[in-house]
């Protein structure tokens, strides 16, 4: 147990963790170098092409340091964007430390600073790791700095690499040895371990990430879920290696995974603790926060027929995402369809597009919203995430909306602009700091509402791109609500509806109508696009006819390459959904909640 | 469906500023051409039933000259089978059509003409780079029709750079002088590669904007109508039913036919190939016993039934609904009425009966109609 070393990899987005975790499984030879890739962890096709990492990969990595000693390093790489952070607090709890990587150019950034926070919570020793050294506008001195005034870390504890190049790499795998502490634990005990990611596997069913802390589990015990309270057979353990490789054990301070015969990713809980059924330990290791869905919004199928389809999909894609939530559904004007529940709107863009592209399927996505909670007059409290469940106003006695602590980092510069901004986004309760100079620190209480909307592209222009930000959320507040509605050549579209404050209303409906005008092509007649309020008119905008599409010439060469481009066109319809006579495209739908100075 | 057979004749003097038709101005190959089309003919033989129409197009089939035309259409009857009263026209350049040259054409039995007039306004001409002038063009159909010529079309075209209604309306008015039998009125299509499509995009011409080519395409079908003349396709009128090109009809309605010469497309069944778009590879495949053909599709239902639609809205006869719902399983009122009714409404459709029609605001958009 001396020999192993748990740690994540933790950074704002883009600062190379992913990066780092390639060099660093190549300097220990697990992937010959015919079957390495650039981030090799990311392995869904979504993460290729966004180089962004969605989930935590653990990987098992030998490692022989230079004293001649032979370690186990088991690395797992996290994501950097907000919407998942959970998934950084639960690998968390399955280290000792973490390596906290800090982009050479960019400095210290928001989730820099909360992935730190989230490291201390968890009492992990830290090592800052600052990447990208060698860009032209790499700054170690100045990120140095920032370590100390604005992380409250020894700059001198820090190490610099570059990722990419593969400097500073080998420095930090003896880091790792000499200044993380091996596991605590005793391989004897009852045991204790801690699930901290699931995955389904279409031939061995769910196949449990775990984090061994006392005891020991080998294939064949009676392990019991403590939470869950049901009882499995283990079928196999083994080390997360490229691929997975099968053993006889895990033991205290091990990571690796457990198949059980358990069907589906919902039978286990993350977090909870597996223990022997035989021997349980006393009580269970503390959980995680549960990952609870914050932005909600409709998913239906652009041809009705396939609504069964969909479901089937759902089902399956929910068995790899338990942070995906959804319940049935149905509009007046798109049909059958489901109610879904997601981390945030980088996580909806990433479930619809792996619907689309894993199922192939095309859908459409009602408007976003968040969770809102009203008191009726009978003194009955709900909560309302769908526009079209909206209480009936005269029944209203409150309403509140969900409000978050967001905290950003900023040149001082933008100061104006950022306030600015926060105004407009309904922002309250503001603290300024200056973690170090010409920097800015601002925690500010918003509406989760406006912060959907378009908040985190507004803040990236205000900044130049200099901004970063995270955010928690903390609590519902009072406040005006209404109902927005939009009619489309009279038609009303429930699935454009909007839950807005009141104070906006009128002008979010002006601005759904701008939006709408613009996403919805011209069609052979007019189309008229209003915004309702209570049944009152408060936004329209007009889309002309076009009157000329005709191609003068049609004989033998042409009735081909005319078809052709006639299917490419009714190709680009069939992701548009028909609501009466018009056709409105899928991305009409989203872009209602994008401004336009973005 | 009785089938027809065109023939491409890929020579012109010079190009002509806007065409993007396959031809080439080595007048010299002629001959070798004329033999290897002989050749293709007899990789037909006995393939389709008989014919009633001949098309000569191209390119320029003016500038076979006599001879080489009458040995063509010889080659023709002998290899192929065609009725008495078979369609037979060749497109000619105003330029080649002496009176003389007109006489041999109509003597080599060849009875329908169409005249590629474009304008009756020399600016107009010169922007488009035809060699020819107003006046002889008018000369052009004079000739025509002296050597007896009961059916001639003229081509013109409007929507191009600098014109405007009126100066085209006097177009118009000059072919009608004439009383063709036929015309056909194609907008300017500004193809990317073509000299006039450069200037188009290097900003040195600009071509009337999109209400005043509406205006244009309004106008020329209310003028013409009013005239007497039936619009029975997007850019094709006929001073009477009997007057319509039977040839040009057989490819809106998937009948079949067989093309013959560089580039050309033929049609049958649910097949359509064509030729390689390039003369020398021809004359070498045809040569050496090969078959020119350079691609084909089989059209499944799918594509079929679009191609139907659209090539039945496209004109006046339209889409015949329960015929489409017999042979492509899909019944269009039933399925898109919604869409139909408000079409309707918008005046871009007529439905009387079964038959569904575009109405005359409708062919202006008859790109779009086929998408509902
Ligand atoms: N120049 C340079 N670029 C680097 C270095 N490390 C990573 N990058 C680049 O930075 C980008 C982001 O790298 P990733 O490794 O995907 O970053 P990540 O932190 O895993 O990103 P998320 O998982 O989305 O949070 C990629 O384009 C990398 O090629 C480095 O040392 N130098
Ligand atoms: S004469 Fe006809 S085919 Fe030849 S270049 Fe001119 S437009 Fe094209
Ligand atoms: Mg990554």
């Amino acid at each position: 147990m001396k020999s192993i070393r748990n740690f994540s990899i933790i950074a704002h987005i883009d600062h190379g963790k992913s990066t780092l975790a390639d060099r660093m499984i190549q300097h220990s030879g697990v992937v010959d170098a015919r079957n390495f890739k650039n981030q090799i962890l990311d392995n869904m096709d979504i993460e290729r092409e966004r180089g962004i990492t969605i989930k935590s990969q653990a990987i098992t990595l030998p490692y022989r340091s230079k004293d001649g000693k032979d370690y186990t390093l088991n690395l797992i790489d996290t994501p950097g964007h907000v919407d998942f952070s959970y998934e950084v607090s639960r690998s968390l709890a399955s280290c000792e430390g973490v390596l906290l990587l800090i982009d050479a150019a960019q400095g210290v950034q928001a989730q820099t600073v909360a992935n730190l926070y989230m490291a201390m919570e968890h009492d992990l020793e830290i090592i800052p790791v600052i990447n990208k050294i060698d860009l032209p506008a790499a700054n170690v001195e100045r990120v140095m700095e920032q370590i100390d005034s604005e992380l409250g870390l020894d700059p001198y504890t820090s190490l610099a690499c570059s990722a990419k190049e593969g400097t500073g790499v080998e420095e930090i795998m003896e880091a790792i040895v000499q200044r993380i502490p091996p596991p605590k634990g005793n391989p004897e005990a009852e045991l204790a371990t801690t699930i901290f990611d699931a995955q389904y596997d279409a031939f061995r069913g769910t196949i449990i990430h775990c984090r061994v802390f006392e005891g020991t589990v080998r294939s064949g015990d009676i392990i019991r879920l403590m939470h869950e309270g049901t009882t499995h057979k283990v079928e196999e353990v083994g080390h997360f290696l490229l691929p997975r490789q099968k053993d006889e054990s895990l033991s205290a301070g091990d990571v690796g995974y457990i198949i059980a015969g358990i069907k589906t990713v919902s039978d286990v809980q993350i977090g909870d603790t597996i223990t022997s059924d035989r021997r349980p330990c006393a009580k269970p290791l503390p959980g995680f926060k549960e990952s609870k869905p914050v932005v909600f919004a409709s998913i239906y199928p652009i041809a009705s027929d396939d609504y069964e389809e969909l479901a089937v999909a759902l089902e399956k894609y929910k068995l790899n995402d338990a942070s995906f939530v959804y319940q049935k559904d149905s509009s007046a004007a798109l049909g059958q369809g489901f109610r879904c529940g997601f981390l945030g709107l980088l996580h909806l863009e990433i479930v619809q597009e792996r619907l689309e592209r894993e199922y192939d399927l095309s859908i459409i996505l009602s408007v976003p919203s968040v969770r809102y909670r009203f008191t009726l007059n009978d003194g009955r409290e709900v909560y309302i995430d769908n526009p079209a469940h909206y209480p009936d106003s005269m029944s209203i006695m409150k309403s509140e909306e969900p409000y978050i602590r967001a905290a950003m980092m900023f040149p001082e510069r933008h100061m104006g602009a950022v306030m600015k901004l926060c105004k407009e986004k309904r922002g309250e309760n503001s603290s300024l700091s200056y973690p170090s100079p010409g920097r800015i620190e601002l925690v500010i209480e918003m509406p989760l509402a406006d912060v959907i909307y378009d908040f985190y592209d507004r803040l990236k222009s205000a900044t130049q791109g200099y901004g970063s930000f995270d955010y928690d959320i903390i609590d519902y507040r009072e406040s005006k609500l209404a109902l927005l509605e939009i009619l489309v050549n009279g038609d009303r579209v429930d699935a454009l509806s909007q839950i807005v404050f009141k104070g906006n209303a009128r002008e979010r409906g002006l601005r759904a109508c701008e939006r709408l005008k613009e996403e919805i092509p011209r069609q052979m007649f007019k189309i008229a696009i209003q915004g309702a309020i209570g049944g009152e008119i408060v936004s329209r905008a007009t889309i002309s006819a076009y009157r000329k599409d005709v191609t003068a010439k049609c004989y033998g060469g042409d009735i081909t390459r005319k078809r052709k481009l006639l299917e490419k066109q009714k190709q680009g319809k069939k992701r548009m959904k028909m609501v009466g006579s018009v056709a409105i495209p899928q991305s009409a739908f989203v872009a209602i909640l994008k401004s336009d100075n973005t | 469906m009785i089938p027809g057979i065109y023939i491409h004749i890929p020579f012109c003097l010079s190009k002509c500023g806007y065409c993007d038709f396959y031809s080439v101005t080595e007048a010299g190959k002629i001959p070798l051409f004329t033999t290897s089309l002989i050749r293709e003919m007899e990789m037909y033989r006995g393939v389709f039933d008989r014919f009633d129409t001949i098309y000569l197009g191209g390119g320029t089939p003016s500038l076979l000259g006599a001879d080489q035309t009458g040995q063509l259409l010889d080659a023709l009857h002998r290899t192929f089978l065609f009725f008495d009263d078979t369609e037979v026209t060749i497109e000619a350049n105003p330029g080649d059509l002496s009176p003389e040259m007109a006489s041999s054409l109509y003597t080599a039995g060849i009875g329908r003409i169409s005249i590629g007039v474009q304008s009756f306004d020399d600016g107009t001409l010169a922007l488009l780079g035809r060699r020819h002038s107003a006046t002889e063009a008018i000369t052009a159909i004079e000739n025509a029709r002296r050597a007896g010529f009961g059916n001639v079309g003229l081509d013109l075209i409007y929507g191009v750079p600098g014109q405007n209604i009126r100066s085209w309306l006097e177009t118009i008015h000059t072919a009608l002088s004439f009383a063709p039998e036929h015309l056909s009125c194609y907008q300017l299509t500004l193809e990317p590669s073509t000299p006039l499509g450069l200037r188009y995009r290097s900003g040195e011409i600009v071509p009337p904007d999109d209400a005043l080519l509406c205006e244009f395409f309004m106008k020329t079908s209310e003028t013409l109508e009013a005239a007497g003349y039936v619009h029975y396709e997007v850019s094709n009128f006929a001073r009477g039913d009997e007057w319509m090109s039977r040839h040009n009809r057989k490819y809106w309605d998937h009948t079949p036919y067989l093309g013959l010469g560089p580039a050309a497309h033929s049609f049958s069944g649910n097949r359509r190939w064509w030729n390689h778009r390039c003369l020398d590879r021809y004359i070498e495949e045809v040569g050496r016993k090969v078959s020119p053909i350079g691609g084909s599709e089989m059209l499944t239902g799918e594509q079929l039934r679009l191609e139907s639609l659209y090539l039945g809205l496209r004109t006046k006869r339209g889409v015949d609904l329960d015929e489409f719902a017999h042979r492509y399983g899909c019944d269009l009122l039933h399925e898109k009425g919604e869409l139909l009714r408000t079409m309707q409404r918008e005046d871009l459709i007529t439905i009387t009966g079964n038959h569904l029609r575009p109405t005359r605001a409708g062919l202006l958009l008859s790109d779009s109609l086929p998408l509902l």
